[in-house]
């Protein structure tokens, strides 16, 4: 029998298969934010029941935290939003009743919960990890099964440790060729939601196949990962290699000495077997793929960089053609307008698509020494506290400050615009992060998600701009 | 959560397809730390265009939402679930939907009723010539119908039926199986991670 990663994954987590009823999953860990977790726990506490495994939980804070105004390695101050306030200290105090690990605040592994599990070691090959967060997809460049869950569903992992799952179909995205010097892990991935459309992978779970999978670095891999839910599927994987296990040794979670070596062999068995088949196939030709702008309102509606903003009649069907329509009128853009006369007043670099150290490193060499654009807000919001530092020590906040950037503390910030990093009605960013759903990043805003790389040559030119072209 | 054998009343089509979860509840209602209290946002962004349906006579009674395919797609809020039903919700009709949407609907008591596209077409063409037709969304027969003229199947899986029909709580439900789960937690191999509980910050 030939078996997936993704079976391999499944079945070692199987704890029950009662009849007439979706398997019961066991989550090997459950990571915890603020904003989808205080109706679990208050209805925890309603039902008198308790956390059944702290041990398998862990925290942090990062959708609603500021990114400015706090000290940025104590976290002291005062959090000016007295309802995100509540949200933090709600946390705070159910970790603390609980005993969950809570790396809040002011902590130096404070940061977005897809920057932090990885980041830690937490995240491991052949784990189940879930979150209330649908980007929780991320964890799978390891070899995990790793999928965004419901408050409702949060408050059954905390109570019991598992989840009830219909097993999902797998599908395979193979992706051939190499990537062209300029475009990176986030141009591949929009490729790839072009080509599957933003409900393509519903009721599959992805793996990500093929030697341009292969050839990315952990970030990159993690960028792909990342945006599965984009593509409509809730969990995308990547077999672990030699990659995953050079990113993962010497990490405080990760297995030490012996224990590492019994890990790698069972690592090393994940991978799809030779000859097996998938419910569903794309395939992508990564040669083909040129830095990537969206246009539209979904993170399908892509093009290259070189290319101008499609008419709406070129779209398959009727309902794509409307959908298409209502989003140029959103966007304020004309078909056949140049990418790269489209001007932007936002440069937003961050989230956990885009906020990890090689990220913040790509974006500084394209900047240092030059100058934002003048009437350009850029912003750098790093992924984490870790990621903060890590950058400090490098210098890359001086690139970043000298050249106009500012330069915040960790959280979601403007992916999402929960904190107050918002952008005004009409404004149009260009964005690192995942989503360019209207109003986003901001009631009436214009979100255009590209790569740091491309990110950061905008923010010098002030319209969209690679960085060869500066 | 009680159970619900059958959604009656007002129809509301939302014609666009790939409705995230973003429009239906923004961000910005997130900060709640309530499960009530989101039925004044949903949808809030489109609602300050006075064509927009929840604007017309009589949505206020709708409890039956009609909208395009992928419906929920994006975030994972709950909370999209909550403002629905908070408006007066208790189904939504759509020819598919997003997966986690699909979950947290069935969670909290959401009938996630899924049609053909063709039926789709039909309901919305039959609401739109008869706008106070009576919607009614039927659980256990897993049908759905607008008036007398036009009734079409919907899918929604058994266990999710049954769920919804009985208003079971999921937790209750898997802690029947909580021998299996502490010996599986036995079997589990060594070299997996895990915290002790500290906090921080
Ligand atoms: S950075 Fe954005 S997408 Fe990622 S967890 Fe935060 S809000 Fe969600």
């Amino acid at each position: 029998m030939t078996a997936r990663l993704f079976d391999k994954v499944w079945d070692r987590h199987v704890v029950a298969s009662p009849d007439g009823e979706p398997p019961l999953l066991y989550i090997d860990l459950h990571l915890v934010h603020e904003v989808t977790s205080p109706q679990a726990f208050e209805g925890l506490a309603l039902a008198g029941r308790r956390v059944r495994r702290p041990d398998l939980t862990v925290a942090t804070m990062d959708h609603d935290v500021p990114t400015t105004g706090l000290d940025p390695v104590t976290g002291d101050g005062v959090i000016a939003d007295p309802l995100a306030a509540e949200q933090i200290a709600r946390l705070r105090a159910n970790c603390a009743q609980h005993g969950i690990t809570l790396h809040g605040l002011g902590s130096s592994q404070q940061g977005i919960v897809h920057v932090i599990g990885p980041q830690l070691g937490l995240t491991q090959p052949g784990m189940t990890v879930v979150c209330g967060d649908s980007h929780t997809s991320t964890h799978g460049a390891f070899g995990a099964l790793a999928f965004g869950i419901g408050t409702t569903e949060v408050e059954h992992v905390l109570a019991t440790q598992t989840l009830r799952q219909a097993k999902p179909k797998a599908m395979a995205v193979t992706v051939e060729g190499e990537l062209p010097a300029g475009s990176t892990a986030k141009d591949l991935v929009l490729g790839i939601i072009r080509a599957l459309g933003v409900g393509g992978g519903a009721g599959s779970v992805i793996e990500y196949r093929g030697a341009a999978i292969r050839a990315l670095t952990m970030e990159g891999r993690m960028t792909v990962c990342n945006m599965s839910i984009e593509g409509g599927a809730r969990a995308g994987m990547i077999a672990p290699d030699d990659t995953t296990f050079a990113y993962l040794e010497g990490r405080p979670h990760a297995p030490k000495g012996a224990a590492f070596e019994r890990a790698l062999a069972d690592w090393r068995s994940l991978a799809t077997d030779d000859g097996a088949e998938f419910d569903k196939e794309i395939r992508v030709d990564a040669s083909a793929l040129r830095p990537a702008v969206t246009w539209g309102t979904t993170p399908a509606q892509s093009v290259s960089i070189d290319d101008v903003v499609p008419e709406p009649d070129s779209a398959a069907t009727p309902a794509a053609r409307q959908a298409a329509q209502r989003a140029l009128t959103y966007m304020d853009l004309k078909p056949g307008t140049a990418i790269r006369d489209i001007a932007v007043d936002t440069i937003f670099i961050g989230s956990c698509t885009n906020g990890r150290l090689e990220d913040l490193r790509a974006a500084a060499a394209v900047i240092r020494g030059r100058k934002v654009h003048p009437g350009v807000r850029a912003l750098v919001v790093p992924g984490s506290a870790l990621v903060r530092a890590q950058a400090e020590q490098e210098g890359l906040d001086k690139d970043f400050a000298q050249a106009g950037f500012e330069w915040r503390s960790a959280g979601c910030s403007m992916c999402l615009g929960m904190n107050g990093d918002i952008l005004a009605p009409g404004e149009r960013s260009a964005s690192t992060s995942n989503r360019n759903f209207e109003g986003r990043q901001g009631p009436g805003g214009r979100t255009h998600l590209v790569s740091p790389a491309v990110a950061a040559a905008t923010a010098i030119a002030g319209h969209f701009a690679a960085p060869a072209d500066l | 959560m009680s159970g619900l054998r059958q959604v009656i009343g007002r129809g509301v089509v939302v014609q666009r397809s790939d409705v995230d979860t973003d429009q239906i509840i923004p961000a910005a209602w997130l900060k709640r730390v309530e499960r009530t209290g989101f039925g004044a946002g949903l949808f809030e962004a489109w609602r300050a265009d006075p064509e927009f349906p929840l604007n017309q006579p009589g949505a206020d009674r709708a409890r039956v939402l009609l909208s395009g395919s992928n419906f929920g797609c994006g975030s994972s809020r709950e909370h999209a679930v909550w403002a629905l039903q908070d408006y007066g919700f208790q189904a939504v009709v759509a020819p598919s939907f997003a997966d986690i949407f699909r979950g947290n609907a069935i969670s909290s008591g959401l009938v996630p009723a899924q049609v053909t596209e063709e039926a789709a077409a039909r309901l919305d063409a039959a609401l739109a010539a008869a706008p106070d037709a009576e919607v009614v969304v039927d659980v256990a027969e897993r049908t759905v119908s607008v008036g007398s003229g036009v009734i079409e199947p919907f899918e929604l899986a058994d266990y999710a039926r049954w769920r919804l029909l009985e208003g079971l709580d999921d937790i209750g439900l898997t802690l029947r199986h909580e021998d299996e789960i502490a010996v599986f937690e036995q079997r589990r191999a060594a070299h997996l991670p895990s915290v002790s509980g500290s906090a921080s910050g």
